[in-house]
Formats: structure tokens, C-alpha cells, sequence
């Protein structure tokens, strides 16, 4: 039994695997299948200051291992969280990442107040979100909007806080030093890469919303090139993920950089996967003597 | 909400028509809690995600489940190579399926929206009647199903090669005429079953529909499935892997 402990943003994980936001909703629909005690933690869905419905369907297109995704953050807001889903992840015994995607620096503000009092451990902040027209990428694609609302709010909240990036940037690690400069204590990364996919026989766009974000092993090799840049150009923590769909991806993505590792669109595909990546990944460390995981974490050794 | 995930070995194929593939699955854990009207969440090899079918059959002495489905892209097409013996990697049961009233049912089927009503419509005997609409003779399966387990039968085509000429609306509309249901029960193209739902309303009788929408993880997780209804009189995206697939008729939004 290899020790699977890793600390992210000063949060302790049993192990370092993660559902990823918006691939999971809050967990209840795997728990006929595994305790989710199983994960070292949950992304919850994306959520607003007030209720959305997102974007019309279709909101999902199959590509080459992959998939495109235009659902738009729909969510029932901040007070239906806290009232109807948290008590139940508070149950779950598992580290649980609230991820927060508001449309202006006010509303973020505000979602990080009205966490402030509750059990959530860690704010994930969502500045990455491709599918909503204001706010979500928007703040994520300009190192001084990314710093702004970082800075506001790490002002309001005292809970360890973790900003999510977007990969549609020209330089991501600009974007990590403005975040990691404006008090972020740890970076999550990649969200979805914008995409695009066209039936020929209609010649209209599959996505009701004509693009979407792009996940799944399609994107794996460019999420690790993204944490490997990032992970070498802050000295916070990084969460890996993109792509990740096996115990050795999540073993690549820690070489790479990351302390930990989140787990999307692969779940769609097998919903077992988070848990056979925790078992997984404690198999490769005894085969390979390493008694921590998180030792595997910036061991590749570029050329 | 509890479903399951495996690999089970299919024990018999059949060819009913052209591009139809029939698949009965040897899934005897799945078998013992599904009901007619939900889905299975099938595994295409090679390709990333799931494929939504409907649940046409349910044994439960045998243990088995069927599956019947029309080859119209990649998923289904290797879905369709599949041979006897080999392995199927189904999620399932999954959704929300038909009610099940006392008194009679009427269920209609509209091309590949047939294979759901067979379960549906069992154990009614002739108390349910199976409008069932095929684009042309050649197109016709299921029927002898039907028949077997006793339904009345009523088989439309739209260019009339075989039972009535015409479209499931209008034999459904006949049969309201002379009698109303308990309940309808729907599947087939959007049109159909705005179609039904109309008539459903104008006749006063309770009406559900089975919806299809692109799926990711077919269980509720990831919202991209989601489908117009209506909630306390506003307007709701409700997701169709777990609100549905069966919707009462008057909650959809056509
Ligand atoms: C609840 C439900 C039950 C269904 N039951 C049956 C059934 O019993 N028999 C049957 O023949 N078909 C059924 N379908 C439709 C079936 O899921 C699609 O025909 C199938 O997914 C097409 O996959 P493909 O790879 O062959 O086609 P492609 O067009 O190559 O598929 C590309 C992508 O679009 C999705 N997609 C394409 N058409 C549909 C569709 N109509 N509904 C949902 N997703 C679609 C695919 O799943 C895949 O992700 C059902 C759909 C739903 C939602
Ligand atoms: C259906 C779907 C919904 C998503 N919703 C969110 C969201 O609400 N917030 C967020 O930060 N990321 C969201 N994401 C992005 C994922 O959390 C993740 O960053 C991305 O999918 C890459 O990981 P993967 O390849 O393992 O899926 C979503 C992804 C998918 C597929
Ligand atoms: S397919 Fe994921 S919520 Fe319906």
C-alpha cells in the first residue's frame, strides 16, 4: 500500500483523484455504484450567483476520443447548493471543491461570502468557462481581469482558494503568475479547449450553441504540456487534468507537475473510473517502490 | 435511483429488417429491476461515448434483456457486428419508464420508437392496443410480438404496403373515438408525438412520451441531455437520461 496522501492548498486529499467539475454533478449519481468516499475529493457543477438553464440543445458532440460540451453552466445558484447539495457531500467524507463561476467580480464575491460560513473546503474559481457569453472565459483569457478577480476574491474569503484556467489563451502561464500573484493558492488547469463540430448533410453545426469545449483523451497531450509550463512557472500547487482516463495518464499528469488530478468526460465513458485510477495508481507506485504519491509529482526529467 | 454497470454476454441476434439489429443480452441483475420504458447505456468499442438504447424486452425468468436498434451512424454500426457470445458493456436500467395503469392502454409506436412499447404493452394482453407505424412493409418488426403476447394490434404504413395507410395519429385518433384509455403511451420521431400529445389533450386522456436527446453519462450527471418542459407553468430544461425518457405529455414543450 503505497501512502496516496496529497496536500493541495493546504487541504490534506486521501488521494489525489477528483471528479471533474461538471462531469459529476454532486456525486449522487455514482453512489449506487461506490462509496464516494473512494475519491480523494469532488468538483462540484459550476455555480452561479442565481439559477441558469444554460445553453438549448444539443449540448453534446462525440469527436475523435473526445467530446464537445455547450452545456453553459446550468446550475440551480449559490442558495440551492448550499440548502439541497451540501449537507449530502457533508456526509460523503470527501474534500469537497466548490466551483464557482460567476458573471461579474460582484457575484463571485458574493458566492465566496455566502461560502464563507459552510463546510466546502476548497473555491474553485471558474474563469475558464467557454459556454456562457459574460463572465466565465472572458476573465480568464486577460492577465489583469484574471488578477482582479482573484484579488477580489481571495479579499472576501479565508477558504483555500483555487483558480481554474482556461487553455485558449496564447501564454497560460502569464495567466497562472497573475492569479498565483493575486493570492491564488493553488491552480487548477485545463478547462475545455474551444471546438466545433458540422453534420455535412444539414451543414449545421452539431451544437445548438455552434462551438463548445472540447474534453477527453483528445486533449491529454496538450493539457500535460499546459501543466508541465505551468508547474515550472509558479510555486503553488497545480491540479492536473484533461484527458485523464487511466492510472498512467494520472501518473503522466503528476510527472508533469500536478499534486493532484481531476477526472471528466472519461467518466462518461466508464463511470468506474475515478475509482480505478485511486486503485490504479497505488498498484503503479508498489510495482514501481514508491511509497508516495506525492513524489511522483515534477519528476519528469526533460531533455 | 440505482443502476448498474457490466459486461454481459449476448445469447441471441436476429436481423428482423434492413439495418435492424435485434439483441437479446444474458443480464440477469439488470433483468430484475428494469422497467418498460427506461434504457441502457450501451459501449460502442472504439468510440468515446455511450449510446442511449431502449429497454425493448424484459425476461425476467430467463434473465435477460433485448435491445433492438436501427444501424444509422458509426456507434451503431459496430454495435451491430457484434456476434452470439460476445461481450456488451451495458449501464443500466436507466431513466424513468412508463406508468402502469389498471384498465387499458393504448401504446403507439413510431418506426425504431416500436421496440419500447413491446414491454410496455405486456402483461395487458388485449387490454393494450399497439398502433404501431412503419415507413413501408419492408421497414414493418415487432408485430408478431405484439400479437404473441396477446395486444391488439393495429399496423400503419405511411405508403400503405401493408396495414392501414396512413400515419399512427390518425388510427390513434379512430381508436379514441370509439373508446379512451387509461393511458397513452409514446415513442417515435418529435413529430409523432406532438401528434399524440394533441390528440391526448383534445380527448382528455393521460399521455406519456419517451424523448431522445444526445446523452454523456446517460445518468444525470453532466446536463448535456437536456429536453424543453414545463414546471409550475415556466419554462425548465429537464434532462432526459433522468427526468425521463418518459415525460407526461403535457410537461414537454414541442
Ligand atoms: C433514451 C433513448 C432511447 C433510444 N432507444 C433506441 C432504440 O431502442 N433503438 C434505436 O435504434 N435507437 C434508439 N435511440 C437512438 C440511438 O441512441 C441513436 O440512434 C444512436 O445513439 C446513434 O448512434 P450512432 O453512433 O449510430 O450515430 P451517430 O449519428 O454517428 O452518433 C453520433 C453521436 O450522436 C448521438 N446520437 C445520434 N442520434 C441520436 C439520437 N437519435 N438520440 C440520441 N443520441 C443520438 C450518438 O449517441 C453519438 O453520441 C434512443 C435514444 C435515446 C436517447
Ligand atoms: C459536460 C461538461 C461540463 C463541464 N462543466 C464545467 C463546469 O461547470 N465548471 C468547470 O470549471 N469546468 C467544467 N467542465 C470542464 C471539466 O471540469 C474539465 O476541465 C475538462 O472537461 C477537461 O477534463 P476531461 O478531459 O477529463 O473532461 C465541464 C466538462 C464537461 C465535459
Ligand atoms: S446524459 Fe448526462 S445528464 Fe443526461
Amino acid at each position: 500500500m503505497a501512502d496516496l496522501r496529497v496536500k493541495i492548498a493546504g487541504v490534506e486529499l486521501k488521494n489525489p483523484v477528483i471528479p471533474a467539475s461538471g462531469a459529476y454533478g454532486f456525486g449522487r449519481e455514482y453512489e449506487c455504484l461506490y462509496p464516494l468516499s473512494e475519491l480523494g475529493g469532488i468538483s462540484c457543477k459550476g455555480m452561479t450567483l442565481r439559477p441558469q438553464n444554460g445553453n438549448p440543445p444539443p449540448r453534446v458532440a462525440e469527436t475523435p476520443a473526445g467530446m464537445l460540451n455547450s452545456v453553459g453552466l446550468q446550475n440551480g445558484g449559490i442558495d440551492h447548493f448550499i440548502k439541497e447539495e451540501l449537507p449530502y457531500l457533508e456526509q460523503q467524507d470527501t474534500v469537497i471543491i466548490a466551483n464557482v463561476a460567476g458573471h461579474t467580480i460582484e457575484d463571485c464575491v458574493e458566492i465566496a461570502q455566502k461560502l464563507e460560513p459552510t463546510k466546502v473546503d476548497i473555491i474553485e474559481l471558474n474563469i475558464s468557462c467557454p459556454n456562457v457569453k459574460q463572465g466565465g472565459a472572458a476573465f480568464g483569457t486577460s492577465c489583469s481581469a484574471a488578477e482582479e478577480i482573484t484579488r477580489a476574491v481571495r479579499q472576501n474569503t479565508t477558504k483555500p482558494l483555487m483558480v481554474k484556467l482556461s487553455p485558449n489563451v496564447t501564454s497560460i502561464t502569464d495567466i497562472a503568475k497573475a492569479v498565483e500573484a493575486a493570492g491564488a493558492d493553488a491552480v487548477s488547469l485545463i478547462n475545455t479547449l474551444l471546438g466545433m463540430r458540422i453534420d455535412i448533410n444539414t451543414r449545421r453545426p452539431i451544437l445548438k450553441n455552434n462551438v463548445g469545449g472540447l474534453s477527453g483523451p483528445a486533449v491529454f497531450p496538450v493539457a500535460v504540456r499546459m501543466v508541465w509550463q505551468v508547474a515550472n512557472a509558479v510555486n503553488i500547487p497545480v491540479v492536473g487534468m484533461g484527458g485523464i482516463a487511466t492510472a498512467e495518464d494520472a501518473v503522466e499528469m503528476m510527472m508533469a507537475g500536478a499534486s493532484a488530478v481531476q477526472i471528466g468526460a472519461a467518466i462518461f465513458a466508464d463511470p468506474w473510473t475515478p475509482v480505478k485510477v485511486v486503485r490504479g495508481l497505488n498498484d503503479w507506485c508498489d510495482q514501481h517502490g514508491i511509497a508516495k504519491v506525492a513524489d511522483l509529482t515534477g519528476t519528469v526529467q526533460p531533455w | 435511483m440505482a443502476y448498474l454497470q457490466g459486461v454481459y454476454p449476448i445469447v441471441k441476434k436476429e436481423l428482423p429488417a434492413r439495418h435492424i439489429i435485434d439483441l437479446t443480452v444474458s443480464a440477469p441483475e439488470m433483468a430484475a429491476i428494469a422497467r418498460p420504458g427506461q434504457f441502457a447505456h450501451l459501449k460502442a468499442e472504439g468510440l468515446f461515448l455511450r449510446r442511449p438504447i431502449s429497454i425493448c424486452e424484459i425476461d425476467r425468468e430467463k434473465g435477460t434483456l433485448r435491445f433492438v436498434f436501427e444501424i444509422k451512424g458509426e456507434g451503431t454500426r459496430v454495435l451491430s457486428e457484434k456476434r452470439v457470445g460476445d461481450n456488451l458493456d451495458i449501464m443500466g436500467p436507466l431513466g424513468h419508464g412508463f406508468a402502469r395503469p389498471e384498465g387499458e392502454i393504448i401504446v403507439v409506436g413510431g418506426g425504431i420508437g416500436v421496440p419500447p412499447m413491446l414491454e410496455t404493452a405486456k402483461g395487458y394482453g388485449e387490454k393494450a392496443t399497439a398502433i404501431l407505424g412503419f415507413r413501408s412493409a419492408n421497414a414493418v418488426i415487432l408485430t408478431q410480438d405484439f400479437q404473441r403476447q396477446g395486444n391488439r394490434v393495429v399496423l400503419c404504413t405511411d405508403d400503405g404496403t401493408m396495414g392501414f395507410h396512413g400515419f399512427v395519429t390518425q388510427a390513434l385518433e379512430q381508436q379514441l373515438q370509439q373508446k379512451k384509455p387509461a393511458l397513452i403511451c409514446a415513442c417515435g420521431p418529435h413529430p409523432m408525438l406532438k401528434g399524440v400529445a394533441q390528440l391526448a389533450q383534445q380527448y382528455g386522456v393521460d399521455c406519456q412520451v419517451s424523448l431522445e436527446e444526445r446523452m454523456g453519462c446517460g445518468v444525470g450527471a453532466c446536463l448535456v441531455c437536456a429536453c424543453r418542459t414545463v414546471k409550475d407553468g415556466q419554462e425548465y430544461l429537464s434532462h432526459v437520461c433522468k427526468d425521463g425518457p418518459v415525460f407526461d405529455s403535457k410537461d414537454v414543450l414541442f
